[in-house]
């Protein structure tokens, strides 16, 4: 049976348009109205509310707690304060990402760290020798990620504190103890609001009543996916083969190939996969992740042949299309959409490293009435989209 | 004196986009505006503190997308939400809904006529490809017919040979909406009343013509081209309102060089032996180019900055006859809570749409009625969004702002417009509306009434035709604004025009700033 989220109660009425998606065994809503368009554009001009709870959440805490996750992670744990928040892919001894998520920094000796696939296991058996305690808070914790401009006008309006970007504080939120992260999965200003799932309805209740007059809307899976492609960033399972998952070696990624080189920190003495990361970067990666924009005349062409107005997908794809550089496939887009913001037709893919450099022209398969055709596109900078009050 | 490649008279949304693309091509450009703010009728104003309106023209959607790529319009700040719906409520508590949303949409349809429900679809093809067939146009200077100059008979045949491809129905339904009322032409598709009364108000917007006048029908097209993301028919609202438009097109002018000056009114363009030779402003200054581009309507450029003693006798009378008419008006209202429509009272996502008093064609026929013997109308057709619903930094926190789009407000109002008559109007405007939203007048705090006497003297419209002159097909195409000058070039050698008085037209489309920087520039379409 599929496990409903402590939101559940409040998202299923509200969900009119019966998509659902499944989420680490859970159902999130695809989209609450009957297309997910004014949910997009509502985290670019308002503020989206979204039920992220189905995150797995770890507390670690004791006094070998920073060291058990900085032998783990790439990033380094030990230099992380009090209140703050890293990003960060995590590897195998190979050096070939098993997962990538947050870790809090709750206190001195206590963490709450996120994943998208299940990582107790992982955790334990690298805590072999340490004092250190791991309890799985992913039921007991309920999560809201609130994205968008007016995000921090609602909170301020409740009381919460002021936050920098990926910072986190404990809070109280109409009575409700919090904490609030200023983190999120949309490149926008956003927070994400942690709660024990048992206070989980009302501070449902809480948020939308203060975020009424700022245009708070509930917002689903679909509005997020596109989002989270305007902001460059990677989706386990659709952009990268987990390495616990990979069947042969070619569906493996290393954080270098994924474009985290900035998160491998090398000058740890010590920590899972560092032999071979330090090995890769110094050969050089043979793959990279960038983004892709498909070039809007290349495309109107294909389509005017068949005497059709262009279409540009509704929604975000997930699926693996080829890339092309003069007529040989050099790589495959991961993830696609029509971005309504940037009046832009962009994509996340894998390429080749000669061909990845930034102002490439190379060609995406695109299918045409049936046909399978190739429209020019070119290599550019990720995210495509970089707002200041992002970090403002 | 300092010199400038080209000077564009009028800083509106064409003033901006042809100056960008002439800069774009290396030119030095020089915008001259005579407010202390560009935009022209696309701006917007904080006109009560708290609470933005887009004073003046309000939705986004006929915005040419190759301008907005071509120019890197979002780049420059252009946000553009969707409008996804249309109400319009009725006067017996019921309404009729136009959804995005095909099932939803279906079954609200299907409520009213099980027929129209089902012909709506195909009604939706239909007019996709006439907008197809009828949008090359708009990206070209249009041939003239009767021309026998190279350029004009190379486009000519162009044109003739994609109509060629046409295949014949769709010839025979694109002469039809060239020719038939809106009332007549969606009475071959639909039965009832708030469907069809919705549906022809896109041919009456902007002009002093009824639904049943023939030639709206093309009008009600011309609506049907505006394109989001690919989709035609879909309209927006720009974050921020329609001065966003401008103040992007001004950004991605400015980033190509272009130097704009506000409060620089131009009192005349000089003309010396057949040429533009330079542009004279108010205090005095005198501006040298080679290439003067008027963005005013035709009757500001060629009558006002020209003189008519500049102009062949033929075209000067034509530019005299090109008519105006305004017919449109505007209520801004800053209101303290959401109006409750009676159809149905709860906020929900149908006030994130359009909504619009047009229960029936006979509704707006009678409002027309009014007009047409010089009064306003008594029960006027409105076209409203509240554009703090989509973009909630338009108004305080859970406070909203309403525009009001009204017709008919003619400009030749019997008596002429004063204060009276303007509060008058106001009044007549937001009583109609209680009817609809009885709560209405207790959630007003704030009105401004704009009349089309006041589009004329803030903006300098004309008449207060918000198009620079009627859409009406004597004065289309070939013939905006006047026969054998409609390739934005004027008698007057070294003088164009970028308004909206030249092909394709009206409403913060762009086409004609663009298509005009093209012609200067020698590109063809």
């Amino acid at each position: 049976m599929l496990k409903t989220t402590p939101f559940h109660a409040r998202t299923a009425p509200l969900c009119v348009s019966d998509a659902w998606r499944r989420w680490a065994g859970h159902v999130v809503a695809s989209s609450y109205e009957l297309t997910h368009e004014r949910e997009y554009h509502v985290i670019r001009v308002a503020a989206g509310l979204l039920d992220v709870s189905p995150l797995y959440k770890y507390w670690v805490r004791g006094r070998d707690a920073a060291r058990l996750l900085d032998l783990v992670v790439t990033r380094d744990v030990r230099k992380a304060a009090v209140g703050q928040v890293l990003y960060t892919p995590w590897c195998d001894h190979a050096g070939k990402v098993i997962d990538d998520g947050t870790i809090a920094r709750l206190d001195e000796q206590s963490f709450r760290m996120t994943s998208a696939e299940p990582g107790l296991r992982w955790l334990q058996d690298n805590a072999v020798g340490l004092q250190v305690e791991i309890t799985d808070v992913s039921d007991s914790t309920a999560a809201l990620s609130l994205q968008g401009p007016m995000s921090w006008p609602i909170l301020e309006s409740m009381g919460a504190p002021p936050l920098k970007y990926f910072r986190l504080a404990s809070a109280t939120l109409h009575g409700i103890p919090v904490t609030i992260s200023r983190t999120g999965y949309t490149g926008d200003l956003g927070f994400e609001i942690w709660v024990d799932a048992a206070q989980a309805i009302p501070l449902w209740d809480a948020l939308i009543d203060a975020g009424r007059p700022f245009g708070v809307m509930p917002t689903g899976l679909l509005a997020l996916d596109m989002a989270r492609i305007e902001a460059g960033l990677m989706l386990i399972d659709v952009d990268y083969v987990p390495a616990r998952k990979a069947l042969i070696a070619s569906q493996l990624s290393s954080p270098f190939e994924l474009d985290l080189a900035w998160t491998v920190n090398l000058n740890k003495e010590r920590f899972i996969g560092r032999a071979a990361l330090a090995e890769e970067k110094a050969r050089g990666p043979q793959w990279l992740f960038v983004g892709v924009e498909v070039d809007w005349n290349s495309l109107e062409r294909l389509y005017a042949e068949w005497g059709l107005a262009t279409r540009v997908p509704g929604a975000a794809w997930r699926m693996s299309v080829p890339i092309y550089a003069r007529g040989e496939q050099v790589g495959y887009a991961t993830s696609g959409a029509w971005s309504p913001l940037l009046k832009k037709y962009i994509a996340l893919a894998h390429l080749r490293a000669q061909w990845a450099k930034p102002g490439t022209p190379l060609e995406m398969e695109i299918t045409v009435e049936h046909r399978r055709k190739r429209a020019a596109i070119t290599v550019v900078k990720k995210p495509f989209f970089d707002p200041p009050r992002k970090r403002a | 004196m300092k010199r400038h490649d080209a000077i564009i008279v009028g800083g509106g949304h064409n003033g901006l986009t042809c100056a960008a693309y002439l800069a774009r091509a290396g030119k030095k450009v020089l915008v001259l505006e005579r407010r202390e703010r560009i935009g022209g009728a696309a701006f917007s104003d904080e006109v009560f503190p708290g609470f933005r309106f887009s004073v003046f023209s309000y939705v986004v959607s006929l915005l040419r997308p190759e301008i907005i790529r071509e120019l890197e319009l979002a780049r420059h700040g252009l946000q553009i939400l969707p409008l996804e719906s249309t109400l319009t409520p009725l006067a017996n508590g019921d309404r009729l809904v136009q959804w995005s949303d095909h099932d939803q949409n279906r079954a609200e349809l299907a409520r009213h006529s099980p027929r129209d429900a089902e012909a709506y679809d195909e009604f939706g093809v239909l007019l996709h490809r006439m907008a197809r067939a009828v949008k090359p146009l708009l990206r070209m200077a249009p041939p003239d017919p009767a021309s026998l100059h190279p350029a004009e008979l190379l486009d000519m045949l162009r044109v003739g040979r994609y109509f060629r491809e046409l295949p014949q129905k769709d010839l025979h339904a694109l002469w039809k909406l060239l020719t038939m009322s809106a009332a007549d032409y969606l009475d071959e598709w639909f039965e009832s009343e708030a469907l069809k009364g919705t549906k022809s108000a896109s041919g009456i917007i902007g002009t002093l013509l009824g639904p049943r006048s023939p030639g709206t029908a093309y009008v009600l097209l011309h609506h049907y081209m505006g394109e989001l993301d690919g989709v035609f028919r879909a309209w927006g609202f720009a974050k921020g309102g329609n001065g966003s438009v401008s103040a992007a097109i001004a950004a991605a002018a400015q980033a190509h060089g272009v130097e704009i000056r506000t409060n620089a009114s131009v009192s005349r363009i000089q003309v010396k032996s057949g040429r533009a030779a330079s542009v004279v402003l108010e205090n005095g200054d005198e501006l040298v180019a080679g290439t003067i581009v008027s963005g005013a309507d035709p009757r500001r450029t060629f009558l006002g900055l020209v003189r008519e003693e500049n102009l062949p006798e033929d075209f000067a009378a034509a530019i005299k006859r090109y008519k105006f008419r305004g017919a449109s008006a505007k209520v801004n209202l800053a209101l303290g809570e959401l109006p409750r429509f009676t159809c149905l009272p709860e906020p929900g996502p149908h006030m994130r749409g359009a909504i619009s008093i047009s229960p029936s064609v006979d509704y707006l026929e009678r409002a027309y009625d009014q007009a047409k013997y010089g009064e306003f109308s008594k029960r006027p057709y409105m076209d409203i969004v509240m554009p703090s619903m989509l973009d909630p930094s338009m108004a305080p926190p859970g406070k909203h702002v309403m525009s009001i789009f009204v017709q008919y407000a003619p400009y030749h109002l019997n008596g002429g417009w004063t204060d009276e008559k303007r509060e008058a109007f106001g009044d007549t405007v937001v009583n109609t509306l209680a009817e609809y939203a009885p709560n209405l007048k207790s959630a007003i705090l704030h009105r401004q009434v704009v009349t089309p006497a006041d589009i004329e003297r803030i903006v300098g419209l004309s008449e207060g035709n918000i198009f620079q002159g009627e859409l009406s097909l004597q004065q289309m195409f070939f013939l905006r604004p006047a026969p054998a000058w409609a390739r934005y070039r004027t008698p007057i050698h070294g003088l164009f025009q970028c308004g909206s008085g030249t092909h394709p037209g009206g409403g913060v489309m762009g086409a004609s700033g663009r298509n005009a920087a093209m012609e200067i520039l020698g590109v063809r379409a």
